[in-house]
C-alpha cells in the first residue's frame, strides 16, 4: 500500500466534502434544528406528578398513603439513588433502615420533604445527594449525535462511492496504480475525521445553549463516537461494494437507515418496549454506540463499563470492511 | 519500427456474446495507432482489455515483450471516452491528485502549457467547458509521462477548432516519441493523425495498414459531385457509377476524362462540378455497410 497514494485520494475527498457548502451545511444544522426542536417542545414544565421511589417494604401508611404521589419500588438502591441525583424521582424511601434521600437542589424533593415531616414517618433519616436533572434534551443529544454520524457514514461513503461508479471516477482511478484498498481506506478515514470533527461541533455547539449534563469522559465518548462511526462507514463500504445505481443505493440506504433510527434509542428510550424489538435492536450498530454514549455522559460510565458496546461495534466493523473488500469492485 | 504491443488471438465474452473474436495485431513504437469500427464492433472492449481494466476471456497481450502486468499502469496513460472527475475540486488539485498515483511524472508546469490548461487551472472541474474539460483530461492521461496513450474518442463532442487544438496536442505527443493508441469515429481524424490504422466489426479485424495504403488497395477510382439539377436525364441513361445523394450526384470513375467528355456529349454543365479523392469514410462505409446498425 502506498501512503502517498491513499493520502492523495483522502485529500482530495475531503476538498470534495469541505467545498460542497450545502451538504456540509446540512450536517451540521440538522442535528442543531432538532436538539433546538425538542429543546422547545420540552421547555415547559413538567406534569406535576411527584414520584417517590421504595427500596424495602411499603408500610402503606402515613406519608406511603398520600395521594397524587406516584410510588416506584426499587430493587436496588444505589441505582435508586443516582435516579434521586438524576432528578427521575424525587425522593427515595428506605422503610427498613427508616430513611430517606433528597436532592437538595430539587423543589418537588422540598414539598415531599415537607409532606413526610409531618407524616407517621416524620423521624426517618435525611441523606442528602446532589446532582443535576437529566431532561429529555439531555437523553436526546446522544441519539440525536449518533443519528447524524449514521446518515453521514451511510450516505457519505455508500451513496458517493455509488456516484462515482455510475459517473466512471472509478473506472478511471482503477486505470491508475491506486489499489482498491488505497482507495477505500482514504475514504474510510476521510469520512471517519469529519463526521468527528462535525460531531464534536454539534456537541459542543448545542451544548451552548442546551447546557446538557456531561458526568463521563469526554475521551471515552470520543471513543464511543469513533467506533460507531468507523463500525456504520464500513456498513456503508458494503453497500457501495457493488451497485452501479443511485437510486437502488439509495433505496437500500433507507431500508437500513430508517428503521435504525427509529429502534436504536435516537427518539426514545426501548426500555418498555416488546422484548422482541429491544432483542432486533441489537444488530443495529447504531443501538450500541447510543447507548454506549449514554451511559458516559449520564452515568459516568468508565471505559470498562462501555467496553460490551465497543467489542461489539468492532465485530461488526471486522465483518462489514471484510465484506465490504471482499465484494468491491471498481465496476 | 520495433513492437511496443502485441496482441495475440485476443477474445473477449460477455454472457454468451462475443465481443471480440480472435483479433491479432501490433503496435509499433512511436507510432499513432488508430483502431476504427462502427458502435457495437468491440473496439472500446480491445481497448480496455489493452488497457489492464478488463480480463480478455483468452488470448495474450505483451508489452515490451513480456506480458502485461500491474506495473503497466505507470507506463500508460488513459483517457476514456467519458470521464467524470471528482467535484468541488480544482483542474490543479485533480493534476496534482493523480500525479501522486504515479512513480515517475511529467512536470505540471510543462502540461499546463502544452494542453493550454492555464486559463482555467483554479477553477473547479464542475465549471469547465467540454474542450477545457477534454484537455484536462488530456493532461492527466499525461501526468505520469507515459511510454504509450490511450485516447479513446478524444474529440467526441467538441466543436471543429477545440478538436483541431487536440489533433495539435496528439501530433505534440507523438512528436515525443510517444506511442499513441487512437480510437475515433472520425475518419478525418484517423486520417490526419495516425500511421496505422485497424477497421474492427463485430468484434473482427476487417482492413488494417497505413491510411493511404489502405485507400490504395481499396480504391483506384475518384469521386465527381454534380449538383442534381445540372443532371440531364440523357446523363441518367450513361453507363456510369451513380449515387443519388440529395440534392447532388455522385459518379465514381476511373477515368476522368472519358467520363467528362461523356457528360458533356450528354448536355451537362460542368461549371460547378467538383473532384475528390476517395476518403477513409468511402472505405469505412464500404467495408461496414451504409445502414446505421442500431
Amino acid at each position: 500500500m502506498s501512503l502517498k497514494r491513499l493520502l492523495a485520494v483522502f485529500m482530495a475527498r475531503n476538498r470534495e466534502f469541505l467545498r460542497d457548502r450545502a451538504a456540509m451545511g446540512w450536517n451540521l444544522i440538522f442535528p442543531v434544528l432538532i436538539v433546538a426542536g425538542f429543546a422547545f417542545a420540552f421547555s415547559g414544565e413538567p406534569a406535576p406528578l411527584y414520584k417517590v421511589g421504595i427500596y424495602g417494604a411499603n408500610a402503606g401508611n402515613g406519608f406511603f398513603a398520600t395521594e397524587y404521589v406516584q410510588f416506584i419500588e426499587m430493587p436496588e438502591l444505589a441505582p435508586a439513588i443516582t435516579k434521586v441525583e438524576r432528578h427521575q424521582i424525587d425522593l427515595l424511601l428506605d422503610s427498613a433502615a427508616q430513611r430517606y434521600w433528597i436532592n437538595e437542589s430539587s423543589p418537588r424533593g422540598y414539598v415531599l420533604e415537607k409532606i413526610l415531616q409531618g407524616s407517621s414517618q416524620a423521624g426517618y433519616a435525611k441523606q442528602v445527594v446532589a446532582g443535576r436533572q437529566i431532561r429529555y434534551v439531555d437523553w436526546l443529544i446522544p441519539g440525536v449525535i449518533g443519528m447524524n454520524i449514521m446518515f453521514s457514514a451511510l450516505y457519505g461513503v455508500g451513496y458517493v462511492i455509488v456516484r462515482y461508479r455510475k459517473n466512471g471516477v472509478l473506472k478511471r482511478l482503477k486505470a491508475t496504480p491506486l489499489s482498491a484498498i488505497e482507495f477505500l481506506t482514504a475514504q474510510v478515514f476521510s469520512r471517519l475525521w469529519l463526521i468527528l470533527a462535525v460531531a464534536m461541533v454539534v456537541f459542543f455547539g448545542t451544548n451552548l445553549f442546551v447546557d446538557f449534563a456531561m458526568y463521563g469522559s469526554y475521551l471515552t465518548l470520543f471513543l464511543v463516537f469513533a467506533m460507531g462511526a468507523f463500525c456504520m462507514i464500513s456498513m456503508g463500504l458494503v453497500i457501495a461494494a457493488r451497485i452501479a445505481s443511485e437510486e437502488l443505493a439509495e433505496g437500500l440506504l433507507n431500508l437500513i437507515s430508517w428503521p435504525m433510527m427509529f429502534l436504536s434509542g435516537v427518539w426514545f428510550s426501548l426500555e418498555g418496549a416488546n422484548p422482541l424489538v429491544q432483542e432486533f435492536s441489537k444488530i443495529f450498530p447504531l443501538t450500541h454506540m447510543i447507548g454506549a454514549a449514554r451511559s458516559v455522559m449520564f452515568d459516568g460510565a468508565m471505559l470498562s463499563a462501555v467496553m460490551p458496546q465497543l467489542l461489539v461495534l468492532a465485530a461488526m466493523s471486522a465483518l462489514f470492511l471484510a465484506l465490504g473488500a471482499l465484494l468491491f469492485r471498481w465496476e | 519500427m520495433d513492437a511496443l504491443i502485441e496482441v495475440d488471438k485476443l477474445v473477449k465474452d460477455f454472457q454468451g456474446v462475443r465481443a471480440v473474436d480472435g483479433v491479432s495485431f501490433t503496435i509499433g513504437r512511436g507510432s499513432c495507432f488508430g483502431l476504427l469500427g462502427p458502435n457495437g464492433a468491440g473496439k472500446t472492449t480491445t481497448v480496455e482489455i489493452l488497457e489492464g481494466i478488463r480480463e480478455p476471456t483468452s488470448g495474450t497481450i505483451r508489452y515490451k515483450g513480456a506480458p502485461l502486468d500491474a506495473s503497466f499502469h505507470h507506463e500508460a496513460g488513459i483517457m476514456f471516452q467519458s470521464t467524470a472527475l471528482q467535484e468541488f475540486i480544482t483542474a490543479r488539485e485533480t493534476l496534482a491528485m493523480f500525479q501522486r498515483f504515479y512513480t515517475r511524472s511529467a512536470s505540471i508546469d510543462e502540461l499546463v502549457a502544452a494542453c493550454s490548461l492555464e486559463s482555467f487551472l483554479d477553477r473547479d472541474t464542475r465549471k469547465l467547458s467540454g474542450g477545457q474539460r477534454q484537455r484536462l483530461l488530456l493532461a492527466i492521461a499525461l501526468i505520469n509521462d507515459p511510454e504509450v496513450v490511450f485516447l479513446d474518442e478524444p474529440t467526441t463532442g467538441l466543436d471543429p477548432q477545440a478538436r483541431r487544438n487536440i489533433w495539435n496536442l496528439v501530433r505534440t505527443i507523438k512528436a515525443r516519441g510517444k506511442t499513441v493508441l487512437l480510437t475515433t469515429h472520425y475518419m478525418e481524424e484517423a486520417y490526419e493523425l495516425c500511421d496505422e490504422i485497424l477497421i474492427m466489426d463485430r468484434g473482427r479485424i476487417i482492413a488494417e495498414g497505413s491510411p493511404d495504403a489502405l485507400l490504395a488497395a481499396h480504391f483506384s477510382d475518384v469521386v465527381l459531385l454534380l449538383p442534381q439539377a445540372d443532371f440531364t436525364a440523357a446523363a441518367a441513361a450513361l453507363p456510369l457509377t451513380l449515387y443519388n445523394c440529395g440534392d447532388s450526384v455522385e459518379i465514381l470513375t476511373c477515368g476522368v476524362t472519358d467520363t467528362l467528355r461523356q457528360l458533356l456529349d450528354a448536355g451537362v454543365s460542368l461549371d460547378r462540378l467538383r473532384v475528390r479523392s476517395r476518403t477513409l469514410d468511402d472505405l469505412f462505409l464500404e467495408l461496414t455497410g451504409k445502414e446505421i446498425r442500431p
